[in-house]
């Protein structure tokens, strides 16, 4: 622990307020008088115009972008159709030799529908609200979809709705492969995300797989979240 | 208040020891190269970057003229969507809110994601003091922490220490702290990566309370939003049963779509990245998802002071991005340590002073360290005028110091070390001429929020002036 650091804090002489039943009453009004005060003469400051660009990619560029975009930053990219889909994913955890596979509560039923053509063993875990996240820790891969891509910054973007599952599912596993309907759910840029998004949803914005740049500045990939992220651009 | 490095020497010392630590030096001068060049590149990428930097500040401009309505809004969402909102004068309030909350919880333990403002009131060493352990989990931080040291960087807080160095301390450190390193743990980027997933899932496996600060507060609708890379802030907002938030009001938006200019804007000026790896938003609660209890940390701490400086206030605009750091040629010299504050760099020696006030050495120094070269200005991706504020607080220094005064001798030290060392010099005068077309004496469009002003003059000349005068009739200053 540093030593220098901040050393005076921690057992402040008792003002009141603040007792874990966010009534911290007196602070409040204080820190609020005191903003009225500051900014009491300070000239008008008008909301800003939005007159930047909505998007910097022409539309037929877009998917072409995204799988650029993704794969600039390590994600594996595949693309196929509904078709081509079942065998695509089978394939892909059997590479990965995965024994488990994660999968939110209302994944479409096809796209699992191959798995046994690669093998018998593969275990399919359900998204169940108790397991622990100790359980979650030893499952192989999670197969998910997602809200919305976004081809210029080469995110996926998840919204926790039920053909992603809770957060945790596709963090604590070291593999996520996310499938994204090109038809439907791929957006230019951020401004063009942001009206299709729910904020009352708990939402992850994905770009490559979990990175640290924390030693020397050298992006190296895989740090806490799935060291390895596939994704399937998934055309009709 | 805390978050002083308390008995820090003013900066020329601390700088000084630093710019003869070589191997600290060639660290600082790699890291800040790599990135100042890859941020260029990705800045390049956005041919409207210019309107994107305009929008970003008259948004934190406007919000911070109205910062009381938008934090009511904000509390009246937060707690809509299940959160409880607790309101922080300063940082002992703060911290005491905070243990509180924890000790409620009945945990001993609790896992942090990086967070400028619980390291800016010491939030980990008040919970020590109430028997609570904090882990740091983000990997800077880990290095930090079990190497006994200091961030010095904003968003690469062990920048000052190399991959050998990091071996020896995951080596020597970690054992004592969970999981040890594993067995002949090499140097390389990727193995330091893999020892730090290993000691730090068991800490996230078993984690009941999580601590994190937020990059913005949507007023609106109640979203806190955490930019990070690793997934250790995912597993910080996520696993835990209850979540704590401490976060500074000045990083309050008024609207959701406020986010989609700083989601353009700070990742590509902060790691370089068209978007970082993650970014979480959550809203209060939500059900079966995450934790089940949220807590909210509204923190002052000196924000109302800067907030009633009209010139100063423009630094609470600040969203931490630390590309000022990366461009400094006095930061790249002298390191985070010499700022004496958990904000180090251009932005540093402009915040801090304002938001501990001046009345220390190392505060009254700090607006000295610079050599007004304005790279700092031309890179922020909300237009912060750091020399204009700089120019400012050295006339509250010598105001506030009469003549021979121990402050302002501090200050003067300051200004003496960066005018003695010709190549800080240099490399300000250089980039100061490449952008002094890019400097108009008035800010185009800045609204009358600040074009009331004009500018301060650039070096070279003025600065060299302005030493002379000081530095002539007061032989014992500089270095
Ligand atoms: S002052 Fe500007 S450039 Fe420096 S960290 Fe803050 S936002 Fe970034």
């Amino acid at each position: 622990m540093s030593t220098g650091a901040g050393a005076a804090s921690g057992t402040g002489t008792g003002r009141g307020g603040g007792t874990g039943t966010g009534t911290s009453g007196g602070s409040r009004e204080r820190i609020l008088a005191r903003i009225r005060a500051a900014v009491a003469d300070a000239p008008d400051a008008p909301e800003a115009a939005r007159d930047y660009l909505e998007t910097h990619t022409p539309d037929e560029r877009v998917i072409d972008l995204l799988a650029e975009n993704l794969a600039d930053y390590r994600a594996l990219v595949h693309r196929t159709d509904s078709e081509g889909l079942p065998t695509l994913i089978a394939r892909l955890l059997a590479e990965r030799g995965a024994r488990t596979v994660l999968v939110p509560p209302l994944l479409p039923a096809f796209w699992l529908s191959a798995l046994s053509s690669v093998g018998t063993d593969l275990i399919r875990v359900e998204d169940d609200p108790t397991a622990t996240a100790r359980e979650l820790d030893v499952v192989d891969s999670v197969i998910t979809g997602c809200a919305l891509a976004i081809a210029e910054t080469g995110t996926l973007v998840l919204d926790a709705a039920p053909d992603q599952g809770r957060r945790r599912i596709t963090l604590v596993p070291d593999h996520h492969i996310c499938v994204v309907r090109t038809a439907d759910q791929v957006v230019g840029s951020v401004p063009q995300a942001m009206p299709l998004l729910d904020p009352t949803r708990p939402l992850t914005w994905i770009s490559g797989p979990s990175a640290t740049s924390d030693i020397e500045l050298d992006r190296v990939e895989g740090v806490h979240g799935p060291r390895t992220l596939e994704v399937i651009l998934l055309t009709e | 208040m805390s978050g002083t490095y308390l008995g820090m020497p003013a900066f020329p010392v601390a700088a000084k020891e630093a710019v003869g630590n070589e191997t600290l030096r060639g660290n600082l001068r790699h890291a800040t190269h790599t990135i100042r060049d890859k941020r260029a590149k990705a800045v390049a990428e956005l041919d409207d970057w210019a309107l994107l930097r305009e929008a970003g500040k008259r948004i934190k401009d406007h919000t911070l003229r109205h910062l009381d309505r938008y934090l009511v809004r904000l509390e009246e969402s937060v707690t809509a969507a299940g959160g409880v909102v607790h309101w922080a004068a300063d940082a002992d309030e703060a911290n005491r809110i905070v243990a509180e909350l924890v000790k409620a919880t009945g945990e001993t333990e609790v896992v942090k994601v990086k967070s400028m403002a619980t390291q800016e009131i010491g939030l980990n060493e008040a919970l020590e003091a109430e028997g609570i352990s904090a882990y740091e989990t983000d990997l800077a931080e880990l290095i930090v922490q079990l190497g006994d040291d200091r961030p010095s960087h904003i968003l690469v807080p062990a920048i000052h220490r190399n991959r050998g160095e990091i071996r020896d301390i995951f080596r020597d450190r970690m054992g004592a702290w969970g999981r040890p390193a594993p067995d002949g743990l090499s140097d390389t980027p990727g193995e330091l990566a893999e020892a730090a997933r290993l000691h730090l899932r068991e800490k996230f496996l078993r984690a009941k309370v999580g601590i994190s600060g937020a990059n913005f507060m949507v007023a609106e609708t109640g979203t806190l939003v955490v930019f990070e890379s690793e997934g250790n802030g995912r597993m910080c907002l996520t696993l835990p049963e209850t979540l704590i938030s401490v976060v500074g009001i000045e990083k309050v938006v008024p609207s959701w779509r406020d986010l989609e200019v700083f989601l353009q804007t700070l990742p590509r000026s902060s790691t370089a990245e068209r978007m970082n790896p993650y970014t979480s938003m959550w809203t209060g609660t939500h059900d079966a998802d995450g934790p089940s209890t949220f807590h909210l940390v509204l923190l002052d701490n000196g924000r109302t002071n800067t907030l009633a400086d009209e010139v100063g206030r423009q630094a609470l605009r600040c969203i931490r991005c630390s590309a000022c750091l990366n461009v400094c040629p006095v930061y790249e010299r002298a390191g985070g340590h010499a700022y004496g504050s958990v904000y180090p760099g251009p932005i540093g020696a402009i915040l801090s002073p304002q938001l501990r006030g001046i009345q220390s050495e190392i505060d009254a120094s700090l607006p000295y360290a610079s050599s007004l070269c304005g790279a700092c200005y031309d890179v922020c991706p909300v237009a912060i005028d750091i020399p204009e504020v700089l120019v400012h607080l050295r006339e509250r220094v010598a105001d506030q110091g009469g003549k021979g005064h121990r402050l302002e001798k501090a200050a003067m030290k300051a200004a003496g070390w960066v005018f003695d060392h010709p190549r800080v010099m240099a490399a300000g005068e250089r980039a100061a001429s490449k952008t002094r077309r890019l400097h108009p004496s008035k800010l185009p469009g800045a609204g009358a929020w600040t074009d009331s002003r004009d500018l301060p003059e650039l070096p070279p000349e003025s600065f060299r002036d302005w030493w002379k005068k000081h530095h002539n009739d007061r032989k014992d200053t500089g270095t």
